[in-house]
């Protein structure tokens, strides 16, 4: 599904990821997990597309397509989506306005007809059931005035409606409180299948007893530096990352 | 001191002689006095850069050349212009028809007037000496302005509309300004409303013209809003490319009167759109919004004066300017709070998108501030597209161009929805889709 070969990404002279290597298997879901500052954040923009950084080497594959060549937004359309850290306010765009511009875009990319409003609708109500975000929210702009939590679940909304191929979670754990976890946990392992691989960025092994990992990869320096399966992470848990932390500046 | 005599300009020189075979036309006993704003504007003529107030738009630079008035319309050539018209054209309204700064009896609805309104000429109300032109008489301010003064001057045509107290017609009046003609001419019309106490009502504004004639409008609308009533006004500027457009709002608004007026710009080459409030009496609330949208060679220029001279005034002004190619920006925008007005509550704000490295946008807020119990602000921004939300929205599929024009709608869009009556929003919003739609 996903291939990252000796990827190396610097920001304004700043090295920050260091021929990172990565494989993730079609259905898999891949943890990452790493102390502050070890590149996580950056390598879930780099494969999202986000234009700051500087690709000096190496691939990202998506079924075999290099996606470096691509802008944001044909890789999303192309199965790429990334749940944000921290989702951004869009005041004056609406929730639904959004919803049904980014499902239209991308399947108009792909060469499929857009949806009619009715089936729009039902789609997006459905997947807020699930995720139970109140309908009045879909009312209001976009993430403007929603809580931590409430973001965290628009950002799922968005990728349960988009079905990508390749999702990517950037600490989607932060700021939730314990039933806000459940819910979006819940909402991602419904989402788990065949034809669809995970990405799992975090710094806490709490959020993988809700969406049980298949790999555990520990990353540091810009590197992954340790492979193991989803034991791993409680090793983590139990030692802390100070034995990955040697020489790092911060 | 020596003596400095300013060159007058051919614009000048043009609009003095202009003047002189225009009085023969005027009537004796008006009750506007020309001769005296014609005299006020000669003696300083068309502000260049050095009047502070016209520091960023140059009229004596942008004004080359005199363009006589404009003629009233044969009705054939009337109905032709107005039948390309379309702006708020479909909202059920009574229109009052301008054409060319002219009245068009034919196509306006005078006939079918809501209850409690009244409709006259302003020809007639002039000849007459109608009383209520004293009465609405504009703020003083507006009278010290050359634009206004050549306003009054070459005054045409416009209409006096009354609202009587307590009224609440149901539908709004619409006034449609249209230009047409194949050289350049000018105009000036004006159009005073009176409120009546707890009246409400809507007034749509519309000036459209010809692309490629250097025309140039000079509209007046001067507003008296009665005790607890309510004034909404929804303007739209989409003046043909190389009109030079000029325009002035004077408001009055006594004790608990609301105000509500909303400016887009899209149109003419250079524009300046002039707002004076004055806050005479209690409690009294205005919102006054404007948005303009800026393409390569336009000015668009807004400049407000908001003069709060009785206690608990709310006073909300916001504007948007997004800027494109190499168009300029202007906001220049004043609160005064005289001494008696405790208790004001103003707050004034400016942002600018600029959406090339050509542009620019000049903002000049000002606060004159006399009492010592007031709530007053100002704010003025001005950057490019948040690159961030740019990805945030191609993350999600949005090509880089339609995620540009989705956040541009939205900066626009906060001003554009202060807009009360539905269908003028609508039109409003459905205007700017064109526009980004027509950038590409």
């Amino acid at each position: 599904m996903l291939e990252i070969k000796n990827l190396v990404v610097q920001i304004e002279d700043n090295r920050i990821l260091n021929g990172l290597n990565l494989t993730v298997a079609d259905g898999e879901v891949a943890a990452i997990m790493g102390p502050n500052g070890s590149g996580k954040s950056t390598l879930s923009y780099v494969i999202a597309g986000k234009e700051d950084y500087e690709v000096l080497d190496g691939e990202i594959l998506l079924d075999g397509q290099n996606v470096l060549e691509m802008a944001a937004d044909e890789r999303a359309a192309a199965g790429v989506f990334l749940a944000f850290q921290y989702p951004l306010e869009i005041p004056g765009v609406g929730t639904m306005t959004f919803l049904k511009a980014c499902l239209n875009a991308q399947r108009k990319a792909r060469g499929e007809d857009e949806l009619t409003t009715p089936d729009f609708m039902r789609r997006v109500y459905a997947a807020a059931d699930t995720l139970e975000i109140n309908r009045e929210m879909l009312k209001r702009a976009l993430n403007v005035g929603f809580s931590g939590g409430e973001k965290k679940r628009m950002e799922i909304l968005q990728m349960a409606l988009l079905e990508p191929k390749f999702c990517v979670l950037d600490e989607t754990d932060s700021g939730l409180d314990i039933d806000a976890l459940r819910i979006v946990s819940e909402g991602v392992n419904a989402l788990r299948a065949q034809g669809r691989s995970f990405l799992v960025i975090t710094h806490y092994q709490r959020l993988l007893n809700h969406i049980v990992p298949d790999t555990v990869h520990v990353m540091s320096k810009g590197q992954i530096v340790k492979t193991g399966g989803k034991e791993l992470a409680l090793e983590l848990e139990a030692s802390g990352y100070a034995e990955y932390r040697t020489g790092e500046a911060a | 001191m020596a003596d400095v005599t300013n060159l007058r300009s051919p614009a000048e020189a043009g609009l003095s002689k202009l003047f002189e075979s225009a009085r023969k036309s005027f009537a004796t006993e008006e009750a506007i006095s020309r001769e005296e704003a014609f005299r006020f504007f000669e003696a300083t003529g068309l502000p260049s850069r050095r009047v502070e107030a016209f520091k960023y738009t140059d009229l004596r630079a942008a004004i080359t050349e005199a363009a006589p008035p404009a003629e009233a319309p044969a009705e054939d050539a009337a109905k032709a212009a107005v039948a390309g018209a379309t702006s708020f054209a479909k909202i059920e309204a009574v229109r009052l028809t301008f054409v060319n700064g002219h009245l068009v009896a034919a196509l306006s609805d005078l006939d079918r007037l809501p209850e409690g309104v009244t409709v006259a000429p302003l020809n007639a109300a002039l000849a007459q000496g109608d009383a209520r032109l004293k009465r609405l008489a504009p703020v003083e301010q507006a009278r010290e302005n050359p634009v206004y003064q050549l306003n009054t001057a070459f005054l045409a045509d416009g209409a006096l509309i009354s609202v009587a107290e307590g009224a609440r017609p149901a539908m709004p009046v619409h006034l449609r300004f249209v230009g047409a003609g194949a050289t350049a001419f000018s105009t000036a019309t004006r159009v005073l409303v009176e409120l009546g106490a707890g009246a409400e009502f809507t007034l749509l504004e519309s000036h459209e013209g010809p692309d490629g004639v250097a025309y140039q409008p000079n509209d007046a609308l001067d507003v008296r809003i009665g005790e607890g009533a309510d004034f909404r006004h929804a303007r739209l500027n989409a003046e043909g490319r190389a009109a030079v457009a000029l325009s002035t709002l004077s408001v009055r608004l006594d004790a608990e009167a609301r105000l509500e007026t909303v400016n887009l710009v899209t149109g003419a080459v250079l524009s300046r759109h002039q707002i004076y409030l004055h806050v005479a009496g209690e409690n009294a609330n205005a919102v006054v919004n404007g948005a303009a949208l800026l393409g390569a060679g336009q000015l668009a220029d807004s400049t407000l004066l908001a003069d709060h001279a009785a206690v608990g005034g709310v006073g909300r002004e916001m504007f948007k300017t997004v800027i494109d190619g190499d168009a300029t920006g202007v906001f220049q925008g004043k609160i005064i709070v005289r001494q008696v007005a405790q208790q004001t509550d103003g707050k004034m704000k400016s942002d600018c998108l600029l959406l090339t490295d050509d542009g620019q946008m000049m903002n000049k807020p000002e606060l004159e501030i006399f009492a010592d119990d007031v709530a007053c602000g100002h704010g003025a921004t001005c950057g490019a597209p948040d690159d961030d939300l740019l990805f945030y929205l191609m993350a999600r599929g949005l090509p880089r161009a339609v995620a540009e024009s989705l956040l541009v709608q939205a900066f626009v869009g906060e001003a554009v929805e202060a807009v009360s009556h539905e269908g003028a929003r609508a039109e409003l919003i459905g205007r700017i889709e064109a526009w980004l739609a027509a950038r590409g």
